[in-house]
Parts: structure tokens; sequence; C-alpha cells
């Protein structure tokens, strides 16, 4: 019987600093930030889309909202978050497939996720809330 | 005497198959959801009622919402998990989540079959 009382050693990450994170582990820990973001805010987002095809009154509301700049900056934090949570579960399941799990090609698809997400989110953003 | 063992590397299979079925679900409706916007560009009142009328629009969005909220339930659950070890607290926040979503989900049904 092996004695389950002493524990294996496991290796230990003590460093919070996100950006001290290698690459993969930044967008690791990005996409679960953006989930927990994109679930916390979806009463706001399922209240919007609520209101857009309620009423002419409500969809002017709605507008009024996501026009004011306080609204954009909100909506287009989720936007990021909706685009890095997409990106980076793309990869995810390439990663599943066991595509792209070397080193060097994993680190290059996490630089790509950061960058196209943030891309993504200036180019939509621009596109849907100016 | 039945010898059933409660914990197991399968046991999370469906879960974790069930969160990349979800995710391959949402990611094809953003690319429909997309495409739509450029072609018919519903800037207006109207024209996103209408295009929310469709059947196959209510359709495919049903089945995105569908999507999103079995997907939240499976990564909020997992983050509970990580973070939140007294397990009374982690089971009444379990419930809130389930109950949230639940209720979205019948939200998501009157918002698209109400007009």
């Amino acid at each position: 019987m092996p004695d389950v009382a002493v524990k294996k050693k496991r290796p230990l990450w003590y460093n919070l600093n996100l950006l001290d994170l290698p690459l993969p582990g930044l967008v690791s820990i990005l996409h679960r930030i953006s989930g927990a973001a994109l679930f916390l805010f979806a009463f706001v987002l399922l209240y919007l889309f609520d209101a857009s095809l309620a009423s002419r009154e409500r969809f002017d509301a709605m507008r009024a909202v996501v026009a004011h700049p306080l609204g954009k900056f909100v909506l287009l934090g989720l936007l990021w978050a909706f685009l890095h949570h997409l990106c980076a579960g793309i990869r995810y399941l390439f990663l599943d497939l066991h595509r792209g799990l070397d080193r060097g090609t994993a680190r290059a698809t996490s630089v790509a996720v950061l960058v196209v997400s943030i891309a993504l989110t200036v180019v939509l953003g621009a596109a849907l809330l100016w | 005497m039945v010898n059933r063992t409660v914990v197991g590397a399968h046991y999370g299979l469906t879960g974790w198959l069930a969160q990349r079925i979800t995710a391959v679900v949402m990611a094809l409706y953003t690319l429909l959801f997309l495409v739509t916007v450029v072609l018919l560009r519903p800037g207006d009142f109207d024209a996103w009622r209408a295009l929310f009328a469709a059947g196959w629009m209510r359709i495919a969005t049903l089945l995105f919402f569908v999507s999103l909220f079995a997907h939240a339930w499976i990564g909020v659950r997992d983050i509970l998990m990580d973070y939140v070890k007294p397990t009374g607290l982690r089971l009444a926040l379990e419930v809130a989540v389930i109950v949230a979503l639940g209720a979205y989900g019948a939200w998501a049904v009157e918002i698209l079959w109400r007009a």
C-alpha cells in the first residue's frame, strides 16, 4: 500500500505578478479572467439585448447607454474579454488535437492570441461602438 | 458488494467534451452573426428586430445561448473548485450560479420569442 499521508513535493509558483508568467501562462490566466468577467457581466449584456429588441423607446435607451463614455468603456472591455477568450479557446482546441505543442510554436501562438485579440478589439470596437 | 470508484480520470470527460462542443457552436454562431451584420447592416430598430424575427436566426441564437450557459456553468464550476475550498460555501455559490444561468436561459427564450 502506498502511504497516502506522505505527499509528493510539488513545484509551487509564488510569484503572483501576471507579467512574470511565461506567455502561454499569461494567455491561460487571461482566458480564466476573461471568462469570469463575461459570466459576471452576462446580466448587463442580456439586459442590453433585451432592450434592443423590446421596443423603439428601449432600443433608443440602449443606444444612449452604448453611446455614453462609461458604457463604451465597459463594452470595449467586455469585447476584449470575449475576443481574447475566443482566440485563446481556438488555440486550446488546436493544442487538444496535438497541434503546436512544441515550445517555439506554443510561444508564437500565445503571442498571436494576445496581438490578434487586441487588434480585433480595436477594429470591431471602432465599427460597433463608434 | 458494489465496487464503484467515486473518483477517477473519466469522471470529468463529459464536462471536458461539452466545454469544447459548446465552444465550437458559439464560435460558429459568432462567425454567422458577423457575416449577417456585415451583409444586412441592421443599424436601426426595424432592421434589427426583423433580423431576430427570422426563424433561423431565433433558432441559431437560442442554440448559442444554450451553449453559452452550459459553457459558463462548466467554466465557473472549475473556477469555484480551484479557489473556494469550504464545501458549504462552494455549494451555495454553485447553486447561485445554476439558478442565475437557468434564469438567463428562460430570459433568453422570452427575449427571442416575445415579439
